[in-house]
């Protein structure tokens, strides 16, 4: 093998596992929106479905000609159950996790059931091409990193930015932090803990609505049953990994992205190595899921030996319920 | 004379509150004039925490209403409250410990520009605390601070956002008398300033002290509201508890074993900076050796080496001759080692669980509560029960969650689980903390009764009367070191606290 060849093989791989990876990327960082004042929303598998099945209804049923208005849609659609799973953890504080888990399983059901008059149906209205860069770099980076749909480079690069910017920089951010930490030391200098928990569950809804919808507006793009397929827990397990901060989030999808790549490419080409090939696929798409343990496992053995890693800990508030009056 | 109305800074009039039906305030009147000092006085479970988490906006009154400047003012969130002018420093910090200290004196706070970067905002604590004269790290993370540093943010923190009328729930009992000074300087200005401070403390001598007016609450009613002037500590202490008491502690030769011996300890902090260097103490059976020092000195270290809650860089300890240092927390309570932690609701206790639970916490495994594998129901209800009777806890039931409990009664429960494990040794660490003068009394005995069966107790507090009062022998503490021991009768008030300042003995001796 050339280094061409590995240079060329690496850059495709990149090329295909960008736009692989945007849905766990949009899905983690609407995690991490929800997780960082406090709620841990289970539900992702369940949102990036609604958000896919709305997108595909606004193109093939209601029509709608532009892909960020059929996105919009999809949005908004998973912002409204991120309202509904808000109301209940929020305001009824019933618990996260169980709430979650019926979030995951209802959305899953919900965009089965809406979806399936439309299962293999192409999705005609669709984001297109956005090339950065021009003549700069050459084909194969070019191929690789800037040309991409102008999804992507929101995905990767404005909303993490934006996110890290608002999170560290920004009074607003100081104060969303402080709700996921200590509620009661937020309510206490009144910071109001019920409304930055619902709007920013919501918030974080959509975002990962739009994990959904970005599938079927680009990646796929049609609709078929179960389309979160895994990457809803996936994006769960990147905000562990990426220790709640926004830009660290995206290379860890990134990284799950180019996993599940891998696994399509030794599919399609027929690759075979240590197994053969048909073997090394199902090894290859595993890969993913084993990353995700090894990711999880690994802060938690350095804490086990004595290394104490506050910075990446969990909000100290995650998924425990706010009262004032509790004492 | 009529006053007129604009005259009370805060004016609460019969002001009830319930938790779970019982009553923690019944038609309390309350009423502050602008500029003065007004001491709030009572019981654990009087009612005054409760009656100030309402001022302050934390609880909603069931009934009452409360005028601020005359004018009846919704107060029914913090936000509101402090737009009322009412700020308040709360008993048990409402500071979010993974932040630094310049970022917790910004938070939700109007003042603060829109973007912040740390260096902005270490600039402005920095110019705050030049300003208001207390001095904490701003870059330090709140987790890293010593208590008494965490409560310097938060006075801070209030005092920057200009509140007019300040809330000092208990603001003592984590200072030393030289900080505590020095805070009663600022409540002095501030209310020389037209400013009204409520100042809420068990320490009768510094109410009388710094307070213009008092007012004692007893069991949820207002008993009397009156002036400091011509007050005495007796009387307060017969209206808040209805009868009198004072401590007397019985002092005999140590004729003991030695029990617990530390040679050269090293220790480290959270933050890594050496908490504790070559530590040399030796304990006694039957003596309490009282360790004196300004909070912040290694005292938190010292006790968390012994009960194995932290890792000593070098050094023995040794509980009868078997070494415990760097082991398990549940062999050396099972060598007869109990622990009274600095932070009782953090570390003592487990809020989400039963009083019950709580009260087996640390032994459920032992003989009696246990087969090893299941325990014994009626045994812990037994024991649960019995401790609940003893330690004088109030509580609607033993399967209520201890967070329910007001920080007395859990510090109570905490104090007796541990005096009862510690057959051995007992560290204690601020055992009294934050409690009224008969709690304080009641954990004082319980010590002193471990004391008399034979354990060495440890007693660190940063109340030298309080060392002065209980200890056997004295040790005082600086940067993690021991400065000298002295004997109950050689103390000399002044030389120890010459040394808890950082002089050695020989200059403490030669001034």
């Amino acid at each position: 093998m050339t280094f061409a060849l590995i240079e060329n093989g690496f850059l495709s791989l990149i090329s295909s596992a960008i736009p692989a990876s945007t849905v766990v990327v949009l899905a983690a960082l609407g995690c991490l929106v929800g997780e960082r004042v406090g709620v841990l929303n289970l539900g992702q598998e369940g949102l990036i479905g609604i958000g896919g099945v709305y997108a595909v209804i606004a193109v093939v049923t209601w029509g709608v000609g532009s892909p960020w208005v059929a996105l919009a849609i999809g949005m908004a659609a998973a912002g409204i159950a991120g309202l509904m799973f808000a109301v209940a953890v929020v305001v009824f504080r019933a618990s996260q996790v169980l709430v979650g888990l019926a979030l995951a399983l209802g959305g899953i059901g919900l965009s089965n059931q809406l979806g399936t008059n439309r299962n293999g149906v192409q999705v005609r209205t669709q984001f297109s091409e956005f090339s950065l860069g021009g003549s700069l770099v050459d084909g194969g980076v070019r191929e690789a990193l800037f040309a991409h749909d102008p999804m992507v480079y929101v995905a990767y690069v404005l909303l993490p930015l934006t996110l890290w910017f608002i999170l560290f920089r920004t009074r607003h951010g100081m104060n969303m932090r402080a709700v996921g930490e200590n509620p009661a030391a937020a309510d206490a200098v009144g910071v109001s803990v019920t409304w930055s928990r619902i709007g920013y569950s919501v918030l974080g809804a959509a975002i990962s609505g739009a994990g959904g919808a970005y599938m079927v507006l680009s990646f796929t793009p049609t609709w078929s049953p179960d389309i979160a397929r895994g990457r809803g827990w996936v994006a769960l397990a990147v905000v562990i990994f990426a220790g709640w901060r926004p830009v660290r989030a995206v290379f860890g999808a990134l990284l799950y992205g180019t996993m599940f790549s891998l696994g399509l490419t030794a599919q399609a080409r027929g690759w075979g190595f240590l197994f053969n090939a048909t073997d090394l696929a199902f090894f290859l798409s595993m890969l993913p899921f084993l990353v995700t343990l090894a990711a999880i496992l690994l802060p938690a053995g350095a804490a086990k030996i004595g290394k104490r890693v506050r910075s990446t800990a969990a909000p100290a508030a995650l998924a425990i319920p706010y009262s004032r009056e509790e004492r | 004379m009529i006053e007129p109305d604009h005259s009370y800074a805060v004016e609460a009039r019969g002001i009830s509150k319930y938790f779970g039906g019982v009553a923690a305030l019944d038609g309390v009147d309350f009423k502050v004039h602008w500029g003065e000092v007004h001491a709030l006085l009572g019981e654990n479970g009087a009612g005054k925490t409760t009656l100030s988490n309402i001022l302050a906006g934390i609880y909603r009154a069931d009934s009452g209403e409360i005028a601020v400047d005359g004018l009846t003012h919704e107060v029914r969130t913090p936000a509101q409250a402090i737009e009322a002018g009412i700020g308040m420093v709360h008993q048990h910090f409402k500071l979010v410990e993974t932040m630094t200290v310049a970022e917790n004196v910004h938070l939700g706070w109007p003042d603060t520009p829109t973007l912040v970067s740390q260096r902005v905002l270490v600039d402005r604590t920095n110019h705050l605390m030049e300003e208001i004269g207390l001095h904490v790290d701003p870059t330090a993370k709140v987790w890293q601070l010593s208590v008494g540093e965490q409560q310097r943010v938060e006075i801070l923190r209030v005092l920057a956002r200009g509140a007019q009328i300040l809330i000092l729930d208990e603001p003592t009992a984590v200072l030393t008398s030289h900080e505590a000074r020095d805070l009663f300087k600022v409540m002095r200005d501030l209310v020389s300033g037209g400013r009204t401070v409520i100042f809420i403390s068990h320490k009768l001598n510094e109410v009388l002290e710094v307070s213009d007016q008092i007012t004692v609450l007893r069991d949820g009613v207002h008993e009397v509201t009156r002036s400091a002037e011509g007050a005495t500590p007796r009387e307060l202490a017969r209206l808040m508890t209805g009868e009198e008491r004072t401590l007397e502690v019985e002092h005999r030769e140590i004729t003991g074993e030695t029990v617990l011996q530390l040679e050269g300890v090293t220790a480290s902090n959270d933050r890594g900076v050496v908490a504790l260097s070559s530590v040399d103490l030796v304990a006694r059976s039957g003596e309490i050796l009282g360790i004196a020092g300004v909070s912040g000195n290694g005292q938190t270290e010292l006790a968390e080496v012994i009960s194995a809650m932290r890792r000593v860089d070098g050094g023995t300890i040794t509980v009868d001759g078997e070494d415990v240092a760097n082991g398990l927390v549940r062999k050396v309570t099972d060598l007869g080692v109990g622990h009274i932690p600095e932070d009782r609701i953090g570390v003592g206790i487990v809020g989400s669980a039963s009083v019950k639970d709580n009260a087996v916490l640390r032994h459920y495994w032992t003989e009696g509560l246990s087969s090893g594998v299941t325990l014994f129901r009626q045994a812990v209800v037994d024991f649960a029960t019995r401790l609940v009777e003893v330690a004088r806890v109030q509580t609607r039931s033993i399967t209520a969650t201890a967070g329910q409990m007001s920080g007395g009664n859990q510090q109570r429960l905490v104090a007796r689980r541990e005096a009862l494990l510690a057959t051995r040794v007992l560290i204690a660490v601020h055992p009294t903390r934050g409690l009224d003068v008969l709690a304080a009394q009641e954990v004082q005995t319980a010590v002193i009764g471990q004391r008399d069966r034979g354990a060495a107790v440890l007693f660190i507090s940063d109340d030298l009367d309080e060392v002065l009062l209980m200890s056997d022998r004295i040790a005082v503490m600086y940067e993690g070191r021991i400065m000298g021991i002295f004997d109950r009768v050689d103390a000399d008030r002044e030389a120890i606290g010459l040394m808890m300042g950082g002089h050695t003995l020989e200059e403490a001796m030669a001034k």
